[in-house]
Formats: C-alpha cells, sequence, structure tokens
C-alpha cells in the first residue's frame, strides 16, 4: 500500500510547505519563484516516466506542457470553460494525442526515438504556428475578464498557485506509484533490456505507449495553469527545445529512476537558474552551466544525486525512493 | 502420450540464408528433448521461432493443441512457453527478486506483485540463489546469471521450457547441479527441450534428440539411436570411435 511508504507522507508534508508558507507572509515574490519550483518538478517527475523508468529519452516532454497550455487556454478564455475542466480536458486532450503519438514513434529505440522527439516537437509547433484558432504565431491572451470568475486576477493568482502545487503533489504521487506496481515493474523490464521483457511477457508495445500517455497528462494540466498564470502563450514559448533539455538536465542532476530524484533535481535546478537568470554577471550562461553540469553529471554520477546518496547508505533505498 | 509441441514444415530465411529448413518434429509431455548440431546450424533460430521473437516464413508451431505460428513471445509466455537465453540477459539494475519478479508477474499466471513476489522467492530457493535474492543482477557471476535465467523462466510457471545452452561456461561442480535442476524440473511436470553442446550432459537428460545441421534436421530418436547414426557422427561428432567414448557408461 501506498499509503504505507513514508515517502507518500514525506510528499504531502513538503506540499504542505508549499502551501502555507507563502500564504502566511503573504509573500507574493517567494509564491513566484515556488510555482517555477513546482512546474520544474512536474516536468522532471513525468519526464522521469519516460527516462528513469521506461529507458526512453523524451526531447520532446515540453509540447505536452505546451499543448496542454494551448488547449486548455482555449477551452478557458475563447470557450468560456471553467479553468479546472478546462485544465483536465487538455489533459486528456494531450495524453490521447501522445497515445497515438506513442504507438508510432515508440517502435523506434535509443538515439532513434530520441530524435523522432525532437521531430514531433518541431511538427507540432509549426503546425500550432500556422493554426488560426490559435492566433497563429502571436498566440492567445488573456484577457483581464477571464480572471473574473475566480474572484479577480489577484485571487486567480493564488488559486492557480495552489492548483500547481497540486499537481505537483500528484506528479510526485503517481512517480511513487507506478514505482512500486507491477506496471512499474514491467516498465523497468523494459528499461534494463527491452528484448529480455519482452521474453518474459511484457507487452513492451502496450506498456510504452501507455506511459508515454500518462507522462503527458500532468504536464499539460499544468501547463494550463501556468499560461493562464501568466496570461499569454505563443508557439517560441510554447514549445521551446531548451526547456525540454532542461527537464532532462534536471532529471539527470537529481538521479533518474528515483521519484526523490526527480523532485531534487527539479527544485535545485529552477533554485540555480533563478539565481543565474537575475544575476547581472551570470544572466547569459545559464545553459552554457547547465551543460556543464548535466555533463559532469552523466561522467561523474551517472545516478545523479540520489543515485550517489545510494551508494553512500544503501539503506537509504528503503526510505528515500 | 499426447504431443505439447507441434513443429511443422518450419522455415526461415535472412536474406539469402536458408537459417531453419523444412523443419519438423513434436515434443511430447513430460519429455526432454534435446536439441543437438554444430555452430551455426539454427538452433537458437528454431527456439526464437518457437517462442515468437521470429517469424517463420513457412510452416507451423502448435503448443498444447492450439496454433502459436506468429504469436508475439509475450503471448507465449501466457499460453505457457518460457525460455532462457545462451547470452544471458540478466535485468542489470533490478534485484534478483526482481528480476524473478518479472517472470512471475507477466508468465502464464499473470500474478499480482506480492503473489509474485512470494512465488519468486520460492523459485530462487528452489535455483540455488535464495540467499542472494536482494543483490542487483549484474554482481552475479557467469554461473549465476544462468541459474537466474532459470529461474525467471521458471516464475513464469511453464508447461514447456526452453533451455538454450544453460551448461555452456559452467565449472563441472555447477554443471552437475544443473542437471539436477532440469531432472527436478522435468519431475515436476514440465516438458524441456534444451539446446546444449555438452555431449555427456544432454546425452544423459535427454529422451529423445534432434539434430540440427545447416538448418536441416539430420536425424532424430533416442540417445543412443542418434550418436551411432552415421550422419551425425560424420557432421557433429566428427570422429567415429568418440562414440564409443561417449556411450560408456561408467
Amino acid at each position: 500500500m501506498i499509503l504505507r511508504r513514508p515517502f507518500f507522507w514525506l510528499v504531502l508534508l513538503a506540499s504542505a510547505l508549499f502551501v502555507f508558507i507563502p500564504l502566511r507572509s503573504n509573500n507574493v515574490l517567494l509564491r513566484e519563484d515556488l510555482i517555477l519550483v513546482a512546474v520544474a518538478i512536474i516536468l522532471a517527475s513525468n519526464l522521469n516516466l519516460m527516462i528513469g523508468y521506461t529507458g526512453y529519452v523524451n526531447f520532446g516532454n515540453i509540447i505536452f506542457f505546451g499543448l496542454g497550455g494551448y488547449v486548455g487556454l482555449y477551452l478557458a478564455t475563447v470557450r468560456g470553460w471553467n479553468l479546472m475542466l478546462a485544465a483536465v480536458v487538455a489533459g486528456v486532450a494531450v495524453s490521447l494525442f501522445a497515445l497515438l503519438f506513442g504507438l508510432a514513434i515508440l517502435r523506434l529505440r535509443g538515439a532513434y526515438f530520441a530524435l523522432a522527439t525532437i521531430g514531433v516537437l518541431e511538427a507540432v509547433q509549426a503546425f500550432v504556428s500556422n493554426f488560426n484558432p490559435w492566433g497563429r504565431a502571436t498566440g492567445m491572451y488573456v484577457s483581464f475578464s477571464a480572471y473574473q470568475p475566480l474572484g479577480g486576477a489577484m485571487r486567480a493568482l493564488w488559486i492557480t498557485y495552489y492548483l500547481i502545487i497540486a499537481v505537483m503533489a500528484l506528479s510526485l504521487i503517481l512517480s511513487l506509484a507506478i514505482k512500486n506496481s507491477k506496471f512499474g515493474l514491467g516498465l523497468f523490464a523494459i528499461r534494463e533490456d527491452e528484448d529480455a521483457a519482452v521474453v518474459l511477457g511484457v507487452n513492451a508495445t502496450v506498456y510504452k505507449a501507455i506511459i508515454y500517455s500518462v507522462s503527458a497528462f500532468l504536464p499539460a494540466i499544468a501547463g494550463t495553469l501556468m499560461f493562464y498564470k501568466n496570461g499569454m502563450i505563443d508557439p517560441s514559448i510554447a514549445f521551446e527545445l531548451t526547456l525540454s533539455i532542461e527537464a532532462i538536465v534536471m532529471l539527470m542532476l537529481g538521479g533518474q529512476g528515483t521519484v526523490m530524484g526527480a523532485a531534487l533535481g527539479g527544485g535545485l535546478y529552477e533554485t540555480l537558474r533563478s539565481y543565474l537568470l537575475t544575476s547581472p554577471k551570470l544572466s547569459s550562461f545559464h545553459l552554457v552551466i547547465a551543460g556543464g553540469l548535466l555533463l559532469l553529471v552523466v561522467l561523474f554520477a551517472p545516478g545523479g544525486l540520489i543515485g550517489w546518496l545510494y551508494r553512500l547508505a544503501p539503506r537509504a533505498r528503503k526510505v528515500i525512493e | 502420450m499426447n504431443s505439447i509441441l507441434e513443429v511443422r514444415g518450419v522455415t526461415k530465411r535472412f536474406g539469402g540464408l536458408v537459417a531453419v529448413s523444412d523443419v519438423s518434429f513434436s515434443l511430447a509431455e513430460g519429455e526432454i528433448l534435446g536439441l543437438i548440431g554444430p555452430n551455426g546450424a539454427g538452433k537458437t533460430t528454431l527456439f526464437n521461432i518457437v517462442n515468437g521473437v521470429y517469424k517463420a516464413d513457412q510452416g507451423t508451431i502448435t503448443f498444447s493443441g492450439r496454433d502459436i505460428t506468429g504469436h508475439s513471445p509475450d503471448k507465449v509466455v501466457h499460453l505457457g512457453v518460457a525460455r532462457t537465453h545462451q547470452i544471458v540477459k540478466p535485468l542489470n539494475d533490478l534485484t534478483l527478486l526482481d528480476n524473478v519478479t518479472v517472470g512471475a508477474c507477466f508468465g502464464r499466471e499473470y500474478l499480482d506483485l506480492k503473489a509474485a513476489r512470494a512465488a519468486a522467492a520460492e523459485v530462487l530457493q528452489q535455483v540455488g540463489l535464495g540467499n542472494r535474492a536482494h543483490m542487483m543482477a549484474r554482481s552475479l557471476t557467469i554461473a549465476g546469471k544462468k541459474r537466474l535465467e532459470v529461474a525467471r523462466a521458471l516464475a513464469a510457471q511453464p508447461k514447456l521450457l526452453l533451455l538454450d545452452e544453460v551448461l555452456a561456461g559452467l565449472n563441472p561442480t555447477e554443471i552437475a547441479l544443473m542437471i539436477e535442476l532440469v531432472r527436478k524440473i522435468r519431475d515436476s511436470g514440465v516438458s524441456v527441450f534444451m539446446i546444449e553442446h555438452l555431449m555427456q550432459a544432454i546425452m544423459s537428460l535427454s529422451d529423445r534428440i534432434v539434430v540440427l545441421n545447416l538448418g536441416r534436421k539430420l536425424a532424430e530418436g533416442r540417445p543412443d539411436e542418434v550418436v551411432h547414426n552415421p550422419d551425425v557422427v560424420e557432421a557433429y561428432l566428427g570422429f567415429p570411435d568418440i562414440v564409443d567414448k561417449l556411450t560408456r557408461t561408467d
């Protein structure tokens, strides 16, 4: 049972802190920092389902976030839907999209799969840039009145913040639940040796398509919430390849294949990135540093921070998952 | 006796190379059938056709009266045919217990995780890896990895087990233990189809032997019949006098 796992309670505790700390001090700046950290954790931990659990490197992971933003924003602003409903429908729609694409491109393995995901990203971006209902290259804006149903812009920002924290908690719990399930064991078998997994009875084609689709759901919801909060979306910010790669850096830094690794990597990297972006001297260097970091991790600590911890203290595996 | 596996007229080509050519035989329930032949004879290819890794270009495979020609490997396992690999394929970064649990989870019974773990622990005991259940698979010796292959296949609770050179690379003590294990498996009601190069072992284990050479079936029969078959002696054993050495009982 997942309720018996210490890590489950750790996730709930951390999420509660995310909610209460900015609320008590009414610190809007802190809230804005934490929202970015939460989004980073959402992206890294859902990407972990593909890279860390299944062994498939998805360079196009950001399309789930971007497409979710587009579908949700379209429903919430143009169609006037309730925000939460729009977000969930966006999640479902993007998952279905991922399922269809997954069945096609998951026949490829290794580097070929990774290349195909970049292709999908470019194709989606090109499509959206020319799609009239979504405002083509200029994108869509959220008019000020669209925040009225949530009680005005000020309250809407707090509400989207709580919702994003909830999505973060769900992402980590989902990762934890999959890790401790039969489905997860099947994914791990595919990661270690897909041919062996199939011979042992794992239906790899179906498993891979399902996890690809599942890994799209929560990022798409987060996309709706985040772009709604930001008030605008356009193809170049929604489908930025750099962000996909940064999500990979976060995951590798924290430790792929572990729930904690994705959370830790997401949190640390985003904090570092915010610092670099706002520091006057280093602001244009953050990608250089991200690249260097990835290189160091891959060369010297392929298991990331958590992998390193596991090596130091093997018993940590039982508590920190 | 009922036959559990029927292979009829199976042919497999890779480009211009005919790896398996019009091979037919059957395997009776509860039997240990040996498959021998020189390197490149098509033995492993035949295994790959039986368990669905390759699709046969011609011919049919029938398992327990059911046509399984062209079924994918995961489907074939659910029906009750498990196999080991000649070149071992451990799931390196998983523990032995998890490796075997995969076999139990997705095998014939499709057990849930908890039941599968219990079954896996039992199978690990059975193959003598019980005390290493929580080790990572990558840290095993080659003999250990061969046992792990057998354990994973057994955990699927198969009715038919395909063993691809489980004795190769083992030392004499390990070989004796493995032979013992194969006998036990058969005695528990599982039919066994095994590829082996080690003649003495396969002669003593098998009820019958099929000989492949250059993709064709050269001979089939009881071990003593097969080794005295002049074609087999020429193609496989090389020297006629080796037969006396192999059939000598000591």
